[in-house]
This record gives C-alpha cells, sequence and structure tokens, in this order.
C-alpha cells in the first residue's frame, strides 16, 4: 500500500499553461473566421447592391406603391 | 443527491409543536410498531458524502472488546496490522467506502419518467386550453391581412440588401 504521492501544488498554473494558449488561438480563428465568413460578404453584398441602385427609379416605384403619405401615388 | 434515512425522517417530523398531535391522538397509540428512532441532532453526526470525506464522529461508537482490542493495536506500528485488520479498522470508522458511495443508482429512471408524465399532462392542458379558453385570435393574424402585410412589406422595400425585399424579385413578381 506504498503510492506515490499525488502532485499537491500548481494545479491552477498547469491548467492555464495548457488552455490559456489554446483559448488564444481559438479566439483569433473565431474573429479571423467571423471576418471573412460574414463581415466581407456583407460589405461586398452593399457595394453590389448600390452599384447598380436608382435612387429616384425606387422612389416613384414606391409612391406608386402608395406607401408614402407626404406625396401619394401620380393617378390620386 | 441527499438521501433521506428513515431516522432522519424521524427527527424532522419530530418538532417541538408536532410532539402534542403525533403522541396523543388515538390513530398513533395503536401503530405500536411504528416508533421511530429520535435522532440528537444537536450532537455530531455521522453522514457519508463525496463533499465531506471526512465526517463529524466515527461510524462505530460503540466498540466490542474485539473491536476495543483492535483500536490498541492500531496505537502501535501500522505494518504489523493484517489486510483484514486494517480492513476491520475501517469499517469501524466509516459505513461505506468512495466506491460504494459513488456506484449509480437507477433514480434517473424514476426522474425522467416522472418529467415526461408532468410534460404529457401539461400537453393535455394546454389542448383543453387552446379549445375552450383562448379568445378568438386578433384580425391581424388572418390570411388576408398577412398576405396584405407582406405586399406592403415589399412596397416599402423592408432590407433589400441581405434581408426580406432582398428575396423578392421586383421584375418578375415572385420571390427568387
Amino acid at each position: 500500500m506504498s503510492l506515490p504521492k499525488p502532485v499537491m501544488r500548481g494545479l491552477l498554473g498547469k491548467r492555464l499553461r495548457f488552455h490559456a494558449p489554446i483559448a488564444v488561438v481559438l479566439s483569433i480563428v473565431a474573429a479571423v473566421a467571423f471576418k471573412y465568413g460574414v463581415t466581407e460578404p456583407r460589405k461586398q453584398a452593399y457595394a453590389d447592391f448600390y452599384k447598380q441602385y436608382d435612387a429616384v427609379k425606387e422612389f416613384n416605384a414606391m409612391r406608386e406603391a402608395g406607401v408614402f403619405e407626404s406625396v401619394r401615388p401620380t393617378g390620386e | 443527491m441527499l438521501r433521506l434515512t428513515a431516522g432522519r425522517v424521524g427527527s424532522l417530523v419530530v418538532s417541538r409543536a408536532t410532539v402534542a398531535w403525533t403522541t396523543s391522538s388515538a390513530r398513533m397509540a395503536s401503530h405500536t410498531h411504528e416508533v421511530t428512532e429520535m435522532v440528537d441532532m444537536s450532537q455530531p453526526m455521522y453522514l457519508d458524502s463525496q463533499e465531506t470525506p471526512l465526517p463529524d464522529k466515527p461510524y462505530k461508537d460503540v466498540l466490542t472488546a474485539a473491536d476495543k482490542s483492535l483500536k490498541q493495536k492500531e496505537k502501535g506500528p501500522w505494518s504489523q496490522l493484517s489486510k483484514e485488520e486494517k480492513i476491520a479498522l475501517y469499517r469501524l470508522s466509516f459505513c461505506q467506502t468512495f466506491a460504494e458511495m459513488k456506484q449509480p443508482s437507477a433514480e434517473w429512471k424514476t426522474v425522467t419518467g416522472g418529467i415526461f408524465i408532468v410534460l404529457g399532462i401539461t400537453g393535455l392542458v394546454v389542448l383543453w386550453q387552446s379549445a375552450y379558453v383562448y379568445p378568438p385570435p386578433p384580425r391581424t393574424f388572418g390570411e388576408e391581412w398577412q398576405a396584405k402585410q407582406v405586399q406592403r412589406m415589399l412596397d416599402m422595400r423592408v432590407n433589400p440588401i441581405e434581408g426580406f425585399s432582398a428575396n423578392w424579385d421586383y421584375e418578375k413578381g415572385q420571390w427568387k
């Protein structure tokens, strides 16, 4: 019945030395993934939309549909 | 989970207020076999628990003569104790080993079964409720109103870049 004495000290430090680099790497990966998975496509979508956007045409279409209160459709 | 032994239930029930009606009522007088052991909760108690590995008192405090001689032998060098004697000394101080304490029980089946039964009853109550309790829904829930709402959202160009109206093809007049 002579077992080796178990490790009594430095347990938290050992855990942190193991997990902290993993945490840092995973955080950076998450940030990079979000940037190239979400924000860059979103910026591109907005740029593409406004490249061919005719504000006056859209306004007239909305006016004819009757959604404005200040300017009614041309018929009325 | 805390195991509620019969002794503890007895000691929980017996308080200053309930002593009067438990012992003096005619019903209790006829149940002479139901005498619960009175535990003095003001004294240190023994408890098998993983969270408190060293209880307040040893398991067996009334020792037989053989136990007493073993305890005397324990005061000497422990290398002279045989394996059976060491185990006997352990069992004097403790009721269960950690392995015995950690043994899983079938309690989870009762718990999950009870949860599903209660969820089932709740489902029946909800069904009855939707038939007999709820008032008529608001007019905004109707099919026609919802269609007019969608049309108005498209007319207003709600979220035309990535959201709602982005999925509508304005030239063809249909969903993309």
